[in-house]
């Protein structure tokens, strides 16, 4: 195990903690850039540091095609091939092929696919992905599980749970930097219950008899749990459920990875409910489309009524976007040229790290509900949290009730 | 603005030091920087202080870019240029023409405005328009209005296009309501007399310097020198003259040689969105031609073509001892990889490169100018670039 995960300070399922990795010393809840081909969009490595960013996240799939791991892995690795000197994570490459080639075709062995480099079939073993992962060197990677979107249903998502069990193992044999690398599982197992319960309990018992134990494996068990399969277009209520089954039932001593979360209340949420850390392309990409991250929501800086504002995007943000540019600047500026991409990507993140950073300072320093309260009242001012946030949070044992209500004192 | 000749070659090149903002001082010539509306193209504010100061701190920026989304009214009410921008240690220089996407179109102006290519399509704009924009953004320094035409127009039209011109400024000029410092606009295409003409007439108004137009608009270099030197020599020397249109290093040199202290170059920007960098070298030491190697397949000895695929693994900087951001930071493999997966961070380090080279460029040159040695180091660069060419061209 290449990593320390220490928590600081809790309340009820929250946790904020330190977690220490080869690269860097991270603190949770904290969500993670999405660096898809060895960048984020537009930005430089020192802008992210500027932010704060800890953690970052590469695609193993993107990485693959190009420029290779195996250039990457000649070149020193991804930290000194794009000069991050922070963490970094990358998936395992499943998750591309599935949503992006079509033709794509799950089977015991592995992802078979078409290349979409010359259509030759190519396949993607757990083996494999391990081995394209340990060239790029990333601090954290993840194992090939079988992902099956949470709106399908039927014996295909037992099936894809037990496999990921199966491929768990071929991960673990496969991985040849224990002391470098922390290899998470992936739980798995749809909106069910039941399954998911027994996806956690193969993972976590993935204490290795000493036969198998992969030489230079320090610690038997998996050094972090990431719950996967989630973010997909299930509904909001599935989605919490899920998510706290498994934060539940996941050892309180590792870290849990939600994938491809996301939405800011999302965060909220799945921080209250006990997850540290979270990814996803939503704040950067919707920057790209004129969109910024507010405490209100989100602000669309394409729409006319912006084009003579003149106020900040945001006037409690203390980014240099907001302090040096108007509404109306960027509006000039967004979808049409790419400084308005670059500014606002800018923006979106510093807001993610700033929830981040006041997520973990929250419940370090015993303000973890007033936050959530502060959160919600600045996002749904009229009163109207969603019910799923409210079922939620209730789980989570934070009283929101004076968010909620359609006459609380918020309105005054 | 002020501005003040310090030192003479042994020709009509001159260096100088124009002061746009407070104390900051700037020396000429110089490079003054495309913007698009305002800012680098991909270059975040944040990232400016990595580029040298002040030199890289003189921006071009065209009125007609804002016709996209803001208001003249909105503009104001931000509170004009420098606050928008949030650049307040920056000299703006407004001149319609941006050389990229506001292109003059001499066929569609008339008498009652100059008529552009922009990317809200071709619009005219009258000197009334026009002054409310230079009004609203309160620029430090801004261009008449002018009748730009091409090298090829026919005798009347050219002559046409400097009567309108005269005129124009002096509208302009009427119409003027703020502070900034006024260049007025010379044109007159490639008739000598026609340059003479309005030079002379644009000398006797009240303006603060020069703005020299219709140039890289098809004249040759052949005829270019002697056009540029008959517009200068009918100018008053302590008055600064600003230029578009010469935007390779050779045709900067002509310029500088032949008076102009200013120069918008467009340069930068093909060479950042084509994937280049920018690589000759940047002393004045003789017999600068180094064997072309192998390796030189995507040079030409002066600028590199990142996109090309013998730089996939080259862990080294795209020049050695650069001090600029991109060099310290990354290498040419990573550039070649961002390229090649279409990210936007690699125009953003080139452009950082490229513009941190091209100034170090014009830094070489006012020494040059300074040490008396301006012809001397003029003659040596086109000389060595002429046996580089050929020396790629050999290997190719």
């Amino acid at each position: 195990m290449a990593l320390r995960f220490e928590i600081l300070g809790r309340f009820n399922r929250a946790r904020a903690s330190q977690l220490t990795l080869p690269h860097f010393v991270c603190q949770t809840p904290l969500f993670m850039p999405v660096g898809t081909q060895g960048t984020i969009k537009g930005l430089m490595t020192s802008q992210l540091e500027e932010i704060g960013c800890q953690i970052i996240l590469g695609n193993t799939y993107h990485l693959a095609l190009r420029p290779t791991s195996e250039v990457i892995d000649e070149l020193g690795g991804l930290h000194k091939f794009m000069n991050w000197t922070r963490a970094l994570l990358t998936d395992s490459g499943g998750f591309q092929m599935v949503s992006l080639l079509h033709l794509a075709d799950i089977t015991e062995k592995g992802v078979t696919f078409q290349s979409p480099v010359d259509g030759k079939p190519m396949l993607l073993t757990p083996e494999e992905s391990i081995e394209i992962q340990n060239r790029i060197g990333a601090d954290i990677i993840m194992a090939l599980d079988d992902v099956v979107r949470t709106t399908i249903t039927g014996p295909r998502i037992e099936e894809a749970m037990y496999r990921t069990l199966r491929w768990i193992d071929r991960c673990i044999a496969a991985h040849k930097r224990p002391n470098e690398q922390n290899l998470f599982g992936i739980v798995q197992g749809g909106l069910d219950p039941v399954l998911r319960d027994i996806c956690v309990k193969g993972l976590v018992d993935r204490n290795l008899p000493g036969d198998i134990c992969v030489k230079g494996l320090v610690d038997r068990n998996l050094p972090g749990y990431a719950i996967g399969g989630l973010a997909g277009g299930e509904d909001k209520d599935s989605f919490w459920r899920v998510v706290a089954q498994c934060t539940a039932a996941l050892p309180e001593d590792k870290p849990r990875y939600v994938m491809g979360v996301g939405y800011p209340l999302d965060i909220v949420v799945c921080s209250a409910l006990g997850a540290d850390m979270y990814d996803c392309v939503y704040p950067t990409r919707t920057a790209r489309f004129g969109t910024a991250l507010v405490p209100e929501g989100v602000l669309k800086l394409k729409h006319r009524t912006m084009a003579d504002d003149t106020r900040p995007i945001d006037p409690t943000c203390t980014c240099m976007v907001c302090k040096n540019y108007t509404r109306a600047y960027i509006h000039c500026l967004v979808t049409k040229d790419a400084m308005g991409s670059q500014l606002l990507s800018y923006h979106n993140l510093y807001y993610m790290m700033k929830l981040s950073r006041d997520l973990h300072s929250a419940i370090i320093e015993g303000q973890f509900p007033e936050f959530v309260r502060s959160f919600l009242q600045k996002m749904f001012p009229k009163g109207d949290v969603p019910e799923w946030v409210c079922n939620a949070m209730e789980v989570a044992g934070i009283d929101i009730s004076l968010c909620c209500a359609p006459f609380s004192s918020s309105q005054d | 603005m002020k501005f003040g000749v310090k030192a003479w070659s042994k020709g009509r090149a001159r260096a100088g030091v124009i002061q746009l903002i407070g104390e900051m001082e700037i020396e000429t010539p110089a490079l003054v920087l495309s913007t698009r509306k305002g800012l680098p193209f991909f270059i975040s504010p944040d990232l400016f202080p990595s580029l040298p100061s002040p030199d890289s701190h003189f921006l071009h920026v065209s009125p007609l870019h804002f016709l996209e989304g803001l208001t003249p009214k909105t503009i104001s009410n931000i509170g004009g240029l420098h606050q928008m921008l949030g650049l307040h240690e920056f000299g703006f220089a407004a001149v319609p023409r941006d050389s990229i996407v506001c292109l003059p179109d001499c066929d569609s102006t008339n008498k009652t405005g100059a008529s552009f290519e922009t990317p809200c399509g071709r619009l005219l704009i009258k000197p009334v328009e026009y002054m409310k924009m230079i009004s609203s953004m309160n620029p430090n320094l801004w261009v008449t209005l002018a009748d730009e035409v091409p090298a090829w127009v026919s005798e009347k039209r050219n002559k046409t296009s400097v009567d309108r011109t005269l005129r124009w400024l002096d509208d302009c000029i009427a119409l003027n309501s703020i502070g900034g410092a006024v260049l007025g606009a010379i044109v007159g295409g490639s008739s000598v007399e026609e340059r003479r003409r309005c030079a002379q007439e644009v000398a006797k108004r009240n303006v603060s310097g020069y703005w020299i137009g219709g140039f890289g608009l098809g004249e040759s270099m052949e005829e270019r020198s002697t056009l540029l030197n008959t517009v200068t020599d009918n100018l008053p020397e302590q008055k600064p003259r600003k230029i578009c249109g010469l935007e390779l290093p050779e045709e900067v040199l002509q310029g500088i040689a032949s008076g102009v202290d200013l120069f918008h170059s467009t340069y930068i920007y093909h060479l950042t969105i084509g994937g280049f960098a920018l690589t000759f070298p940047l002393d004045r030491t003789v017999g600068n031609v180094s064997t072309p190697q192998l390796s030189d397949i995507g040079s030409d000895g002066t600028k590199i073509n990142l996109k090309a695929t013998v730089y996939r693994k080259d862990t080294s900087p795209i020049v050695d001892g650069c001090s600029c951001y991109t060099c310290q930071n990354h290498t040419k493999a990573y550039i070649n990889h961002l390229l090649n997966v279409h990210e936007m961070l690699a125009q953003t380090l080139l452009e950082i490169h490229n513009t941190h080279h091209y100034l170090g460029f014009f830094r070489v040159i006012r020494e040059s100018i300074k040490d008396g040695k301006f012809e001397e180091f003029w003659e040596q660069f086109i000389g060595n670039r002429r046996e580089h060419i050929f020396a790629a061209s050999l290997t190719a």
